[in-house]
């Protein structure tokens, strides 16, 4: 321990602390300014920037003591005397903060560009920012926002926003509104996991197999147990429930105990007073390995060769078959003047949220916990609970998961990560403890996009019309089964593209292999079907001698198509409708109704390519697909909205808010979210499959309605007049020129023993499994976006220089950010 | 993960040397720490006992101009040096280089002493101080000895400096001469994440009525240390200074030289085909400066 003395913020401090801090850390632990966040450890990403004398720096790998005399800024400094900075009112304003983990780093990054240069360009602003990363808001946004609070700080009117439009009668839902959480995000208060600190907390690692696939022989703890300042060590042996967890299939170890099957398994688990002491005492284990024979490609695994990694699985290696047939193909490539046929692969994907996984175990009865209680940023919190619940031997209700905000998602933390490992360790050691892997455990350990091999055959007439469709997918589960048979159900039912195909084969063979499990990734699967049916769509329309974009409009599906899996398209069908967007756009960009798709310029090759693409709303497929909020009123007039749905940064919480406001007729401020606590919020589902908007925004509207409703009769009672002639205004309630506040109806519902409390379970419109025939899913989302690309034809490189997509319905809320950062 | 026990920061190099006497081998020279933390944690050694931080030494942080020389210390930031105006014209080749170098928050803490002492064969400064004919003040077994930066190395990451006990002080380089001579550099890189470039490539040119009458260049990685191109310079002594001669000299280049493949950066054959652009594009970029 060593003195360390700076300034922060304009504060001075002096702290004795160890002389191995890095600023991040002592920023964090010590000075207890957690606004700051940490994302790799190894200056990649740029979050955890702030600014020594003025100059940004990655505080992860910039000593502290480095930092001695000098004077540092943090997020927690912008703010000054309860007023925020330009730049934070700016990416309040414009939308530039979604899950909000960069939101410090981008806006020190921008505070010290606008220091030195409060009129900067977008290429300087891009420049600045370049190791600053977003994941969630696609950067526009940002960008927008960095140029106004310079515009701000010029004493310049702030660039407008880009505001959706306004759909009449509607008084709060599509109007701009800041999102909930918006103001803790940008001041540096939001509490990630990481950010909860509990006294007598200690500290967690894995640790895990280096082998692909591997048989145990033999785990020896003892020397690691012996380490001072260990708490626990703790192996498959100390599992009191099941030892398997998974959302679809439980095939997935909590600890490994004969078996490892990929290079990132768990084997053991460590509790310990530092993070030091629990990383050295992984160091001490010993794990005996015999190696075994590596599947490593999903066809390889289709094979009688391969070794059978999950020998209770009763179709082997075949995680599950899909299959889709619709009319009859062989006609279909007997009426096609042409047929194109390819096999594409696609990659390994990582997420690449920004915030790694972390989970607090609490031990039941530690404080004002009465039960094991997990804190986690998870997607599903109550699947957590129940996988939990199992492995721990208790009954689901012994279980609280409380769900803290969410450093982005994006379907990578849908799985189990450390949440039953933490419950474990809490309740052996009878302390809370804290697991945070780092950057690179959760490269190694969460399911990822699944890689792809894709055979596909497309036939069309010599009109354009496209007459069949045949395709083969292999997708790549990875070891464990994680969502693997949901995620290549999607991306076989949507191999047809969102075309009209009257005869369609296709068959996926979802596969185990000693590879890292794949599972949900945006766009779950159809992002490489679609991959490889827009490739074939350009090499049809390239044989036809066709324009690319009127071969898809040919083809678009639109009501009255029945899709591959038999479902007739009756209403809503969008496609037709984002083609002319994109048309219309690339016509004003070559300033005639021509459009050039491919030139070339010196060494420089240009192109542009347009894609289209569907995906289902809600899970389908005949899965019971619901939904539950609840709603309470309170006496100082404001209302409380309950659901575990999870706001990963695409801004649930801000819609249930919305819903409710609307059917309530109170001010959007008046409103404010609970979200994903097993113990105080109704099961709001699985936020995958784009259905929380739909599903527990309905939940919430219902549930306002049933609000509004007891509300009014309770306030015709009050005030003693008929309830239809009630009226809403603004927080009021009306009759006849006289009014009452929300508030002291509440009052009197409570006087009088009513609860001013409604729920509602929103149930989707009813599916119907795959091979039915019938309706798979009740909605469907349609989109095109065009892109021109660059290419340097002497060094291969590539520059994507323009996307234009398809213009938004009307939105909920103002946020763009999903869809750029779809787009970018 | 702790990477470290003690952390010093000398304000002299007799104290930094002093400090590296007392941990006798414990302890290790840091700059700006962004090669040295980063490896250090991924690594995962046990913590290094002691850190000895050079940039609070006033001679190490300096840039200056004498008549002979340009002086470059060896903790000099790449922000300092993209932003000295006395680098702009005498080292465009360093300013381009160290300008391409991470992002600004690295940039602000890294230094062209790290970059050179990290011994990479890719440096992006080392690239141009090698075509800068850049000499390197070191002290070595506690002397001090000025000696040409090319021949610091030993090998990928291996550097005549013990890393526990030397250190490298300052680069003194002539400055170019205007109207007559000029540099160059560019790179061709991933769009993102890996730290080195898939191949960099410095030259420095003297044009005399219209030919070559002296050229440096640095194409890095080749082998496994930074190294002149000297048969290619040779090749140009002499010739008109014209896109004919340029296009000779790149495809000698592409011929001669044979870069290997790198499972992070590039296959043999893609570096092959690129030293050919890469050189044409730099000699092009320093020819039309003067
Ligand atoms: C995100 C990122 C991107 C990067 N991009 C690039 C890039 O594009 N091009 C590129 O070339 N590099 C890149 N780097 C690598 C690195 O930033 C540079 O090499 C940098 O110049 C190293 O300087 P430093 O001061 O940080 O060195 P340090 O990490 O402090 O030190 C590096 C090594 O040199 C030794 N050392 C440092 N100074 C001295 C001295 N004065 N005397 C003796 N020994 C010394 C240290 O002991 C250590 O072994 C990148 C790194 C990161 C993290
Ligand atoms: S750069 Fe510091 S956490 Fe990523
Ligand atoms: S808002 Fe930028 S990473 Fe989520």
């Amino acid at each position: 321990m060593s003195s360390l003395e700076l300034t922060i913020n304009g504060k001075r401090y002096a702290l004795d602390v160890p002389e191995s801090r890095t600023l991040a850390h002592f920023l964090r632990h010590d000075a207890g300014l957690t606004g700051t966040k940490i994302g790799c450890e190894e200056a990649e990403c740029g979050i955890c920037t702030v600014l020594v004398d003025g100059t940004p720096v990655d505080s992860c790998i910039y000593p502290a003591f480095k930092a001695r005399g000098r004077s540092i800024t943090t997020v927690e400094g912008l703010a000054q005397d309860g007023h925020l900075h330009p730049i934070q009112r700016q990416f309040v304003r414009h939308g530039a903060v979604q899950c909000g983990f960069c939101t410090p780093g981008l806006m020190m990054t921008a505070t010290a560009l606008l220091e030195e240069n409060p009129d900067p360009s977008d290429a300087d602003i891009k420049e600045a920012l370049k190791d600053t990363f977003c994941r969630c808001t696609g950067y526009t946004s940002v960008l927008h926002a960095i140029q106004s609070a310079g515009r701000e700080l010029r004493g310049l009117e702030p660039l407008p926003v880009n505001d959706p439009e306004v759909v009449e009668p509607l008084k709060v839902i599509s109007r701009s509104v800041p999102p909930q959480e918006v103001y803790a995000k940008v001041t540096g208060a939001a509490r990630y996991t990481d950010d909860y600190h509990f006294p007598g907390m200690l500290y967690a690692r894995t640790l895990r197999s280096p082998h692909a696939h591997a048989r145990i022989i033999r785990i020896d703890t003892a020397a690691a147990r012996a380490l001072p300042g260990v708490q626990a060590v703790l192996t498959h042996e100390d599992v009191p429930g099941e030892n398997l967890h998974g959302l679809v299939y439980r095939d997935w170890p909590v600890l490994c105990h004969d078996v490892v099957r990929y290079a990132g398994d768990a084997v053991a688990i460590v509790a310990a007073d530092s993070e030091d002491t629990a990383a050295a005492a992984l160091h001490l284990i010993q794990v005996e390995y015999e190696l075994l024979p590596v599947v490593a490609d999903p066809k390889f695994a289709h094979t009688p060769q391969a070794p059978v990694l999950h020998p209770n699985h009763p179709t082997g290696n075949l995680l599950k078959h899909i299959k889709v047939r619709h009319g009859d193909v062989e006609r279909g490539f007997a009426e096609a003047d042409v047929i194109v046929e390819r096999e594409y692969t696609t990659p390994t994907t990582e997420h690449a949220f920004l915030e790694p996984e972390c989970a607090i175990g609490i031990p039941a009865g530690y404080a004002e916990h009465e039960k094991l209680t997990v804190y986690v940023g998870s997607q599903i919190p109550y699947q957590d609970r129940n996988q939990i619940a199992r492995s721990m031997n208790l009954p689901e209700e012994a279980v609280r998961v409380i769900g803290t905000l969410i450093g982005g998602g994006f379907g990578g933390k849908e799985d189990i990560a450390g949440q039953i490992h933490v419950a474990l360790l809490a309740t052996v050691t009878g302390r809370p403890v804290k697991m945070l892997y780092t950057r690179q455990e959760s490269l190694i350990f969460h399911p990822k996009r699944h890689a792809t091999i894709i055979r596909i055959k497309t036939g069309a007439t010599r009109e354009g019309k496209l007459t069949a469709v045949e395709a083969e997918l292999y997708g790549d589960g990875g070891a464990y089964a994680s969502l693997s048979d949901k995620v290549m159900t999607r991306a076989t039912t949507h191999a047809t593209g969102p075309y009209e195909v009257p005869h369609a084969r296709i068959d996926c063979y979802a596969m185990y292999t000693n590879n890292v499990p794949s599972g949900a990734f945006r766009g779950f699967g159809v992002t490489q079907s679609a991959f490889a049916v827009e490739q074939n769509m350009d090499l049809l329309a390239q044989a036809l001698n066709l324009d690319p974009l009127e071969f898809r409009l040919l083809n678009a599906q639109k009501v009255g198509v029945t899709t591959a899996t038999g479902q007739l398209l009756r209403e809503s069908v969008g496609l037709i409708e984002t083609l002319e967007d994109v048309r219309q756009d690339l016509h004003a960009h070559f300033q005639q109704p021509q459009i050039t798709w491919g030139w070339r310029e010196g060494t420089k090759a240009y192109g542009w390519g347009i894609a289209c693409a569907y995906k289902n709303t809600g899970l389908g497929g005949g899965a019971p697909d619901r939904s539950e909020a609840e709603i309470e009123a309170f006496e100082d007039g404001s209302i409380e909205v309950r659901t575990a749905a999870a706001d990963m940064g695409q801004g649930i919480a801000h819609v249930v808010a919305q819903c409710a406001a609307e059917e309530l007729h109170v001010a959007y401020d008046k409103v404010r979210v609970l979200l994903c606590d097993t113990d105080l919020t109704p099961n709001g589902g699985p936020t995958t499959a784009s259905r929380q908007t739909f599903m527990t925004g309905n939940a919430a509207r219902r549930a306002a309605i049933a609000l509004r409703e007891a509300l009014t009769q309770s306030a015709a009672e009050m005030m003693d007049v008929p309830p239809q002639q009630i009226r809403y205004e603004e927080g009021l309630l009306r009759y006849n020129g006289h009014s009452v506040e929300v508030g002291k109806v509440v009052g009197w519902m409570k006087a009088n023993g009513l609860a001013p409390r409604t729920r509602h379970e929103y149930h989707a419109p009813a599916t119907q499994p795959l091979g039915s025939g019938g309706d798979m899913h009740f909605a469907f989302s349609y989109a095109t976006q065009a892109a021109l690309v660059e290419v340097d034809t002497e060094t291969g490189e590539t520059k994507v220089l323009k996307i234009l997509s398809h213009r938004r319905g009307p939105a909920l809320v103002t946020a763009a950010g999903p869809l750029q950062d779809a787009r970018h | 993960m702790k990477l470290w026990n003690h952390y010093h920061t000398p304000a002299s190099t007799a104290e930094a040397l002093q400090l590296l006497r007392d941990y006798a081998g414990q302890a290790r020279v840091i700059a700006g720490g962004t090669d040295l933390l980063v490896e250090m944690r991924a690594a995962g050694h046990a913590p290094q006992e002691a850190l000895i931080d050079i940039t609070g030494i006033p001679e190490l942080t300096r840039i200056e101009a004498t008549p002979e020389y340009i002086l470059i210390g060896a903790g000099v930031t790449h922000t300092q040096l993209v932003k000295s105006p006395l680098l702009a014209g005498a080292a465009t080749c360093l300013v381009e280089s160290c300008g391409v170098v991470g992002g600004p928050q690295v940039r602000n803490v890294a230094t062209l002493g790290g970059n050179v002492a990290h011994a990479l064969p890719a440096g992006d400064g080392t690239t141009s101080l090698v075509a800068l004919a850049a000499e390197a003040e070191i002290v070595k077994d506690g002397a001090r000895a000025w000696l040409p930066v090319e021949k610091l190395f030993l090998g990928a990451g291996r550097s005549l400096l013990n890393p526990a006990q030397d250190l490298l002080l300052r680069f003194r380089f002539a400055p170019v001469a205007a109207g007559r001579e000029a540099t160059a550099f560019s790179r061709i890189m991933r769009p993102q994440g890996v730290a080195l470039p898939i191949m960099g490539c410095a030259v420095w040119v003297q044009v005399t009525a219209g030919h070559f009458s002296a050229a440096r260049i640095s194409i890095a990685p080749i082998g496994p240390t930074p190294a002149r191109a000297t048969d290619v310079e040779a090749a140009l002594s002499g010739q008109p200074a014209t896109a004919t001669t340029i296009e000779q000299a790149a495809a000698l280049a592409q011929a001669t030289l044979h870069p290997r493949t790198s499972k992070y950066r590039a296959t043999a054959d893609y570096r092959q085909e690129m030293i050919g652009v890469l050189l044409r594009r730099t000699l092009t970029a320093a020819i039309e400066r003067i």
